[in-house]
């Protein structure tokens, strides 16, 4: 008797909550994500008032941070430059240096998923390099080519080999034997099932790895921007606060998040068309 | 009814000289173990598949019956023993025995005509374009998949997925097709349908077929005869079974003849015999 009520308010239940699927929907992609961002709101006003001198409060940021809301490209000369800009120039970073890093990182993952001497030999090394804050790199890299620019770069490069090595080696030696099987009684060359087998099959581990990479890239190139200087958006993060501009820095935080969210989704996309989804070609 | 369709063993052994499609002599498979001596999965097999020959092999799991066929592509090495095909040794694996694998081995990354297509990119390079592709198509026809062809093999059920494997097998036209428990995987109705239809493409355009099963049915039903393999380790081919009916056949008449249950009462104790032996 109490299994067979149990069971009736189980079933009431599902029923009365397909029929509010909708609005349960509409609460937990709308209504909880902006009650979380009312908390962050609400614990700023509380933090600004308690030190007002320092924080200003929410509507303040945006009123004070106006000018590079709604200039984001404004070009002052030299130096003077919206944050647009800035965002462009540490994207430019980014991107060149992780592209740097996977052209590199990939073919020594499939050296190292291959060819198990490789892996023997390469292993070591990367399991020390990997922990090494790419920071570190920095002295070196500025040493050896004694300019900003291509220090930041060559950063964010090192930066990107590790996961993207290691993610690209993982998917290289866990291809299926069923596939290559296949490959091998269609006497298919073994130079061929690389790039018609095994490439294909690890490219959800390979963007995995790049996914990662990208991501530390992104958290590391504002680091770098603040000891290097130049135009970028970690540099615009240490001049305001040396300013004591901390409205600016706000919106530099949020800024960079919403970027970092965006690469993140753009890689995602980018692997759900390579990967699955190509057009259809006629056979 | 026919006169003694149980052969044994013996008889197999005194087959006549001519050279047969597939030859296999005095094959064994071993591998070596941990501890210096050796685990043998095949002892000894002697086996003849003619050319417009469906032969299955059957056996309980572990019997090696699976490594034979693995062997027959290529696959894996055996050894001691020859495999010859039309007289030339096989040494690796080749289009000319194409597999149907039992998890159909589809590439996910490609549509259905893509892995039908990679085959046959692969194996018949002298073809144009537009043969390659009639022949894609003519065979993704043969087994009613035109309409999902551009679909992906996540989007497909098991059934048609392992008709995928069928006619990626079939368009590459190897001289002979080696099917790994094909049906294995499905369920009874789709098994069923795909068995009849795999028959009738065989009875349309025979060739040799070797052919790894568990259940007698079905090796009753598609094939001229059934290797029944002893348990193992040393796994030995225990009889072979001719099954004298006709093509093309039909199940529902099949069931009706008394000759049928003779032959499956026949293979069943066979392999309930051998069952005991290791339990």
């Amino acid at each position: 008797m109490v299994q067979l009520s149990i069971m009736a308010l189980f079933v009431a239940l599902s029923q009365a909550t397909w029929k509010r699927t909708k609005l349960v929907l509409l609460r937990d992609t709308v209504l909880y994500p902006a009650l979380g961002f009312l908390g962050i709101l609400l614990l700023w006003y509380g933090i600004a008032s308690l030190r007002h001198e320092l924080m200003p409060y929410p509507h303040e940021a945006v009123i004070n941070n106006l000018d590079f809301i709604t200039h984001p490209f404004y070009q002052g000369g030299a130096g003077d430059l919206g944050i647009g800009w800035l965002l462009l120039a540490s994207l430019r970073r980014v991107l060149l240096g992780f592209l740097l890093g996977a052209v590199v990182a990939i073919p020594l993952g499939f050296l190292i998923g291959m060819y198990r001497p490789a892996l023997l030999a390469l292993n070591p090394i990367i399991q020390i390099l990997k922990p090494v804050s790419p920071l570190a790199w920095l002295p070196i890299a500025l040493a050896i080519f004694n300019l900003a620019e291509p220090s930041a770069i060559f950063v964010i490069f090192i930066t990107s080999l590790w996961s993207t090595i290691i993610n690209t080696a993982l998917g290289v030696s866990s291809v299926s034997k069923d596939y290559l099987d296949v490959a091998r009684v269609l006497e298919m060359p073994s130079w061929r099932q690389v790039y018609k087998i095994i490439l294909p099959a690890s490219l959800p581990y390979i963007f995995t790895g790049l996914r990662i990479s990208l991501g530390i890239a992104w958290l590391v190139i504002v680091a770098v921007e603040m000891l290097t200087g130049g135009v970028g958006i970690g540099f615009f993060v240490w001049d305001e606060w040396s300013r004591l501009n901390l409205s600016s820095v706000f919106l530099a935080v949020f800024v960079i998040g919403i970027t970092g969210l965006l690469l993140d989704v753009a890689i995602a996309q980018l692997e759900a068309l390579i990967t699955h989804r190509r057009t259809p070609k006629e056979g | 009814m026919t006169k003694s369709t149980l052969q044994t063993a013996d008889t197999n052994d005194r087959q006549p000289e001519t050279a047969g499609f597939l030859e296999i002599k005095n094959l064994s498979k071993a591998y070596p173990t941990g501890n210096g001596g050796e685990f043998v999965v095949l002892h000894n097999i002697n086996l003849t598949v003619q050319e417009n020959e469906f032969v299955s092999l059957i056996g309980h799991s572990g019997c090696g019956k699976s490594t034979l066929l693995k062997i027959v592509a290529g696959l894996e090495r055996s050894t001691s023993g020859l495999v010859t095909l039309e007289g030339r040794e096989i040494r690796k694996p080749g289009s000319d025995r194409m597999m149907v694998f039992q998890h159909y081995s589809l590439l996910p990354w490609l549509t259905v005509r893509e892995n039908v297509r990679l085959a046959v990119d692969e194996v018949l390079k002298d073809a144009s374009r537009a043969e390659k592709a009639s022949l894609v198509n003519e065979h993704l026809a043969m087994v009613n998949l035109m309409p999902a062809a551009n679909k992906y093999p996540d989007e497909i059920s098991g059934g048609m997925k392992q008709r995928v494997g069928i006619a990626r097998a079939l368009a590459i036209r190897p001289k002979m097709l080696l099917m790994d428990e094909p049906f294995g995987a499905l369920d009874a109705l789709t098994r069923g349908k795909l068995q009849r239809q795999v028959l009738d493409i065989w009875e349309a355009h025979r060739q040799a077929v070797l052919m790894v099963t568990h259940d007698v049915d079905e090796a009753l039903y598609m094939s001229d005869r059934i290797v029944m393999m002893t348990n193992g380790p040393a796994a030995q081919i225990g009889e072979i079974l001719d099954v004298p009916f006709a093509h093309p056949r039909d199940r529902a008449a099949l069931r009706e003849n008394p000759h049928y249950y003779e032959l499956r009462n026949h293979a069943l104790n066979f392999l309930d015999q051998h069952f005991g032996a290791d339990d």
